[in-house]
């Protein structure tokens, strides 16, 4: 089992590896999304750092949500994916497999650009540990979540907007508590409880979701 | 072992027909005394509030909508994962046929939240905790019924959209708690429905008749919906 | 072996099929005809488990499918429609990864003589190959499945030449000589001797 997911996720590292502007382009929007804002709402500092969290966690759900298309799709079309399903692994191992080297390819380098998008809106530097922390925490949520919306719509018409309408209300919660963990510490109060409410997300998720997204794959490929 | 293969019996939508419609008939035509109670009560009979004068008043079909508002979801979910569970394609329907009934009621705890702002609070909307999460709750319902309408095979389109529901269901309570956490956040406690003026018995007496009278229309509607969900399919 | 029982297939509110059964025993070839629409593909995905049936169920030496998950998917090859390999790996790359997903790794020698018996460009990227070689690039998998008892095949001889049918001929028989079992779709006539049809017009 352990070696059918060391596969997957090695086989997802290397196509993502030979289609490097496929994962960039992904990644940019997380920085030009962010970047909108000041020009929508004007530059004012006071402004800027009140909306930071805010801003940077939409910025990180939209751009995980547009990296969706690229889970199963792919697999989808050239066959691969009921391969995967006819494998000696369970659906659930192989699911999460997948799910882990999307949120390697998508999650985690919005982890690591954050500190990038918190410059320029002057985020005081105490706030980078709880705002990368928040987002490593959450990220893996929205990538699991995001997995099961597109297990479901997999090969639907209108599939990218669709997924955004089934998605996005079930992000609310991480959205919630990951910027309200960062303005929590913005504000000099104890962030640590919306933290471990994160964590307490990502192990519920980490344990239901692989049921959900296999189960929603097995009907898309029926 | 009798009532087991009774209910099996009824799982047909082919026998359902006729007994959706007797139960169509007479939750329809229960809903109305109960209906006119509740306005009674709410409008007639609770007394008027100190502070937010006669306005208040249109409380006695905002909360109930509300309430019915989620608990319909769940049912839909129930439904839902009935027919996951054991293949019947009358589950299906009947999740969906409740799902747009279940709308119907979030959009009405919307728009009489709205009608109870404006001269109370002066907006027409306000990010109040009941009503972000009966915003949420009513995209949850479009994108049940989006999910399913997008789907070409009916069999697809029923166990995916029976999956979609019971995540939902799942999330609507953390979608809740996180919602009214984000709202201690960020607004004082100034305004906010939840904080309706204190509860007269007669005031909750007036709710409780409107959500019978909503759960009695939302049965006959459902019913009907069944109906032509099953003559549709045939 | 593999028993069907009263199978029935129903796709976009039709019913393709009703009440088809058969067995397929050891060392047999069964190949499903009809026409195109008939239900071919969708009766091999209702045998390897990926689509379940509106009735009747698939035996698998004594127990149903459904009981058996991966432990029924392990003992079969299932080479679908679409040669399932992946555009920017090379084929022996998709080789490799096929074999070991299916737990089944083998050596670096083994994967370049399948490849060799298929005659297939080992180092190019399958983007590269032609349709015919992204099907041999599939099929070499059947080379290294020697040990796997069931091989359900959906229009294994599409886009092949004369002398990849003759390969692949030749491949399904060893396994039927063998004691494997195999079952595949086809509208065109691949001229083997098979034991048993299973007419989807009929």
């Amino acid at each position: 089992m352990l070696e059918a997911a060391r596969c997957i996720v090695y086989r997802d590292l290397l196509l993502a590896l030979r289609r490097r502007t496929d994962v960039a382009t992904a990644l940019l929007f997380f920085v030009i999304v962010a970047s909108l804002f000041p020009l929508g709402i004007g530059a004012e500092p006071n402004l800027l750092r009140a909306i930071a969290p805010g801003v940077i966690w939409v910025a990180a759900l939209l751009s995980t949500m547009l990296s969706l298309g690229r889970l199963f799709a792919a697999d989808h079309a050239d066959g691969t994916l009921e391969q995967l399903a006819l494998g000696a692994a369970p659906l659930g191992v192989v699911v999460t497999a997948k799910t882990l080297a999307h949120w390697l390819l998508s999650g985690l380098p919005l982890v690591l650009i954050a500190p990038v998008l918190a410059v320029q809106y002057d985020l005081p530097q105490a706030l980078y540990g709880v705002l990368a922390l928040s987002l490593l925490l959450g990220t893996p949520v929205l990538s699991m979540i995001g997995a099961i919306g597109a297990a479901l719509t997999l090969g639907v018409r209108g599939g990218g907007v669709l997924l955004a309408l089934l998605v996005l209300p079930l992000y609310v919660p991480v959205l919630i508590m990951g910027a309200g963990a960062v303005e929590m510490a913005a504000a000099g109060l104890e962030s640590g409880g919306q933290l471990l409410i994160l964590g307490a997300l990502l192990v519920f998720t980490a344990a239901f979701a692989p049921w959900a997204i296999a189960a929603a794959l097995r009907i898309s490929l029926e | 072992m009798t009532t087991a293969v009774r209910w099996f019996w009824f799982a047909s939508p082919h026998t359902f027909f006729p007994l959706a419609g007797t139960i169509a008939r007479w939750s329809g035509l229960l809903a109305v005394p109960f209906a006119l109670a509740g306005l009674y009560v709410g409008f007639l009979v609770a007394p008027t509030d100190a502070q937010q004068g006669e306005v208040y008043r249109i409380i006695f079909i905002h909360v109930p909508a509300a309430w019915m508002s989620m608990f319909l979801y769940l049912v839909m979910a129930f439904w839902a994962a009935l027919g996951l569970a054991f293949n019947t394609r009358l589950s299906a329907m009947m999740a969906q046929a409740i799902a747009p009934t279940g709308a119907l009621f979030t959009f009405i705890a919307l728009w009489t939240g709205a009608l109870w702002g404006k001269p109370t609070w002066g907006t027409y909307w306000v990010w109040d905790a009941r009503l972000t999460s009966e915003l949420i709750l009513l995209f949850l319902y479009f994108g049940f019924m989006a999910l399913h309408a997008s789907i070409d095979d009916l069999r697809r389109a029923d166990r995916a959209a029976a999956v979609l529901a019971i995540v939902g269901a799942v999330n609507v309570p953390i979608i809740y708690y996180s919602v009214q956490w984000w709202n201690t956040l960020h607004q004082g406690a100034s305004v906010s429905f939840t904080k309706a003026p204190s509860m007269a018995a007669t005031m909750f007496l007036g709710m409780i008749l409107m959500a019978l009278a909503f759960w009695l229309y939302s049965i006959a509607v459902a019913m009907v919906r069944v109906r032509c969900l099953i003559v549709e399919r045939q | 072996m593999l028993q069907a029982k009263e199978l029935e297939c129903e796709r976009g509110g039709r019913a393709l099929f009703r009440s088809l059964s058969f067995i397929l025993e050891e060392g047999e070839v069964l190949r499903v005809a009809g026409a195109n629409g008939s239900g071919k593909t969708s009766l091999l995905r209702i045998l390897c488990g990926l689509l379940p049936p509106a009735s009747g169920e698939v035996i698998w030496k004594g127990a149903p499918i459904q009981a058996l998950k991966e432990d029924y998917s392990r003992q079969l090859v299932y080479l679908g429609h679409a040669p399932a390999v992946k555009d920017d790996l090379t084929a022996a790359e998709n080789l490799a990864i096929a074999c070991r997903l299916a737990g089944n790794a083998q050596p670096e020698e083994a994967l370049r003589e399948a490849l060799a018996r298929f005659e297939v460009p080992r180092k190019l990227f399958v983007r590269q190959l032609s349709q015919g070689q992204r099907r041999r690039a599939a099929l070499a998998r059947l080379a290294l499945s020697a040990p796997v008892p069931l091989w359900l095949l959906d229009e294994p001889f599409t886009a092949l030449d004369s002398s990849g049918v003759a390969i692949l001929r030749g491949t399904l028989e060893q396994h039927a000589a063998r004691g494997g079992a195999v079952a595949f779709t086809t509208h065109q006539d691949p001229g083997m001797a098979a034991a048993k049809v299973v007419d989807l017009d009929a």
